[in-house]
């Protein structure tokens, strides 16, 4: 793809991701680490978060599987998974997690589920999103050599 | 000297005052200890892009077990609070009585009670995730005012120079507003008050609720002097807190641990105990009253032991004649060789530590134990006679015994006996290697550098071509050593793991794999339960090559291949995929294992797996190579 191009693709891809509040600053964060040295850190990353958090979600789901329980572990649970998610800077999957822990809090089992699904969601769909965009980011990073001229 | 509170200080020297180099923070030893692969693996990176060592682990425990191992070979440590096996708090504590090492908490968990819980179990701060960079650009700050906490007393101790003390007071104060949950202020301001007055201060100190003490090397080292100048009759504690001159020592803290030193000599001939202790009804009441709790001493004084084993080290070292003109960078060291040093003649009573150990021995062994022993008097020496009754060699022995004070006493005696030659070589090597542990461990997680991470101060030019061949990319300078001294360490793993059995212990055989390999390779002793890809790792630091492909290579030629395991399409693996996720099988990875895992990722593996199943084929595995005194992390201290 044409230079030009792609730059305008990632460009708009990046801003959708943003203004849509899929992303947060900390993803920011994470594309002003990727450098030489690194140069497929954003998507490593974005992998290893992915790999990871499956476990969290399962977890969950184990607990709730039989009924109301233990609100507090699944409370710990979605807090490290939302710890998780914020270090990529997930912004929605946080708030659904901060939902999701609200519902513990009160000890609101059918909130909880719900919430939970939320999460999913949110979750499936910032990675398809960002599988996307990292395609283009990646070729873009490769021809440009540096974070800040892909962002420019 | 000024200091100024930005990165670069214009110290005048890199050795004795603050210890800093002129590139300082550059190489800033962290470990950073977190569950979460995911904020690891960033922290790393920004750990990484600071110019710091990076090493990284997933597992309190065997943060805590590396940073035994490694005692100097870091300088902060950053942890996570909600961790699955144990709480941060926890660990931050232990780091605290251990190592006194400065320790960040992080969590994204910014309630006011958790933060405060940081606050009070002594977090030097308190990080909000997602972390940023500029958290992190900042964090050398607490190593510095943690060292002019501790610089001060020693240059109390050394140079009772008033004005030292007037100047790190006031470089306390320039330093102390930058942080946020800042412990440095209490402290410091509590060193001033304590210093100003020393009649009162002990007062004072007791009854602030201040940390349980820990007794480092250095403060038995000042002990001992202590109780040698006042003469086992005058060994009062009162007096000997006095001749300390440490301020935050109270003398209820000398007490007990003339008490424990006490405990630990009750198996001595009376002849040794009035060499080293006095007549052991003067100062200690009825020794004999000690005699059959071995084990509660034991649990008692372990604290004691590893820093014993410190001193032993360098009992040995001073022993060899070796002249070690290294300048340590911390005035830890000298301390521990001073005060060896002129304990080692050879008129000293022989002490029997042996107590209990038959004499079916070979004589000379034995003798020669003894010999080496003498030095070793005052150390905390404890032999449980029973369990030894039935070994005649020396192995077995080591192998009962349950205190690592023993085995390195005479694993030691074991190395003087048969191999004093080699000695003051490689003991001069641990020292360098142990005093230069930051330009190797470390990660190559630094941008496209090649060039030397944190070169310490303290590096002499004399044999130790180890240092200047690394490269950023993390990997021992252990590796390459060879050393009986190195390998003792990893004997020392092996006992410890032996005898005490917790599984936190056991995976440190695989972070001493290399120098067990080195050792087999240096002695020709076969030990079936160490081995492990030697020419694969042996070569892996110098050569510098990229941690992919040492990871990948690493992983193929023993374990399961993990690395074909991983699904997901990271280039740059890294070792926290979940099949590696198997909680009863993973090894901390050290700096040791470099080789291996290049980015000094501290983390169990399907390794350890086929490490521990060679290991448990073999019972005793140290005993034959005589090693054990050279504790090379202790040695620094």
């Amino acid at each position: 793809m044409e230079r030009n191009q792609l730059r305008r693709q990632a460009a708009y891809m990046r801003k959708a991701l943003f203004d849509q509040g899929d992303l947060d600053d900390q993803f920011i964060q994470l594309e002003d680490l990727q450098d030489e040295a690194n140069p497929t850190f954003v998507e490593e990353v974005v992998n290893l978060f992915y790999s990871d958090s499956a476990r969290f979600i399962e977890n969950i789901e184990l607990i709730m599987h039989n009924g109301p329980s233990d609100f507090e572990k699944l409370d710990n649970i979605m807090h490290q998974f939302k710890g998780s998610s914020s270090s990529i800077g997930a912004k929605k999957v946080k708030k659904e997690c901060t939902q999701f822990q609200e519902c513990c809090k009160a000890g609101n089992f059918e909130g909880c589920k719900k919430a939970l699904k939320e999460v999913k969601q949110e979750h499936a769909a910032l990675r398809r999103k960002l599988e996307s965009y990292l395609q283009v980011f990646q070729i873009l990073y490769k021809k440009l050599g540096h974070i800040k001229r892909v962002r420019s | 000297m000024s200091l100024e509170v930005k990165p670069m200080f214009s110290s005048s020297s890199l050795k004795s005052g603050d210890g800093f180099s002129d590139q300082f923070p550059v190489g800033l030893r962290v470990l950073v200890v977190d569950d979460d692969p995911t904020c690891l693996r960033i922290m790393e990176k920004m750990l990484g892009n600071c110019l710091y060592e990076v090493t990284k682990c997933n597992c309190a425990e065997l943060a805590l077990q590396y940073l035994r191992d490694n005692k100097n070979g870091v300088d902060v440590v950053i942890s996570d609070v909600h961790m699955p096996d144990m709480d941060g708090f926890k660990l931050l504590e232990q780091v605290g009585l251990e190592m006194d090492l400065p320790v960040i908490m992080m969590s994204a968990d910014d309630s006011k009670d958790v933060v405060m819980k940081g606050v009070t179990h002594g977090a030097c701060d308190y990080l909000i995730k997602p972390v940023r960079m500029e958290a992190i650009k900042n964090i050398w700050q607490h190593v510095v005012r943690k060292k002019k906490h501790e610089g001060k007393d020693k240059d109390f101790v050394n140079s009772g120079g008033v004005e030292d003390e007037d100047q790190k007071q006031k470089v306390f104060e320039d330093g102390d507003y930058s942080s946020s949950a800042n412990e440095g202020n209490s402290n410091s301001r509590k060193r001033k008050v304590e210093e100003d007055d020393d009649a009162e201060e002990r007062d004072d100190v007791s009854t602030h609720k201040k940390p349980r003490v820990v007794w480092t090397s250095e403060l038995h080292v000042k002990f001992m002097n202590a109780v040698d100048k006042l003469g086992i009759e005058k060994a009062v504690p009162k007096k000997i807190l006095e001749l300390m001159n440490v301020p935050a020592l109270s003398r209820e803290n000398v007490a007990s641990h003339l008490q424990v030193e006490q405990f630990f000599h009750h198996n001595r001939r009376v002849d040794s105990i009035t060499r080293f202790m006095g007549p052991p009804n003067a100062a200690f009441g009825n020794a004999s009253a000690f005699n059959g709790v071995d084990i509660q001493g034991l649990a008692a004084a372990r604290q004691l032991q590893q820093q014993n084993l410190a001193a032993i080290q360098a009992a040995a070292l001073g022993r060899a004649s070796t002249k070690v003109s290294v300048s340590l960078p911390s005035h830890d060291n000298r301390n521990i060789f001073n005060f060896e040093n002129p304990r080692l003649n050879n008129d000293n009573k022989q002490i029997d530590l042996l107590h209990g150990i038959p004499t079916t021995m070979d004589p000379k062994q034995l003798a020669s134990l003894r010999q080496s022993a003498s030095t070793f008097g005052h150390m905390n020496m404890h032999v449980p006679s029973p369990a030894v009754q039935n070994n005649p060699s020396m192995n077995q022995m080591l192998q009962q015994s349950r205190i690592q004070g023993l085995n390195g006493q005479s694993l030691n005696a074991a190395i003087n006996s048969n191999h004093v030659s080699n000695l003051p070589a490689n003991v001069v090597q641990s020292v360098l290697s142990t005093a230069i542990p930051s330009t190797v461990l470390g990660r190559n997680g630094i941008g496209n550098v090649q060039g030397p991470v944190y070169t310490s101060s303290s590096v002499p030019s004399s044999g130790v071509g180890l240092i200047t061949e690394f490269p950023s990319n993390s990997f021992s300078f252990l590796s390459n050593s060879g050393t009986p001294a190195v390998t003792s360490k990893g004997m020392f793993q092996n006992m410890k793991s032996e005898i005490r059995g917790p599984r936190a212990l056991v995976p440190s055989h695989g972070a001493f794999n290399e120098l067990n390999m080195n050792m087999i390779q240096d002695w020709g002793m076969q030990n079936a339960g160490l081995t492990f890809e030697s020419p694969l790792r042996s070569n892996m630091g110098v050569l510098g090559i990229s941690p992919s492909t040492l990871v990948q290579q690493g992983f193929s030629s023993n374990s399961k291949n993990v690395q074909g395991q991983s699904k997901s399409p990271i280039v740059n693996s890294s070792l926290s995929e979940n099949p590696l996720r198997n909680e009863d099988e993973r090894i901390p990875n050290t700096g040791f294992e470099n080789g291996l895992f290049p980015e000094q990722y501290i983390q169990e593996d399907d390794l350890m797996t086929a490490l521990l199943k060679q290991q448990d084929g073999t019972g005793h595995v140290e005993g034959e190579f005589g090693f054990g005194g050279f504790h090379l992390d202790t040695l620094p201290q």
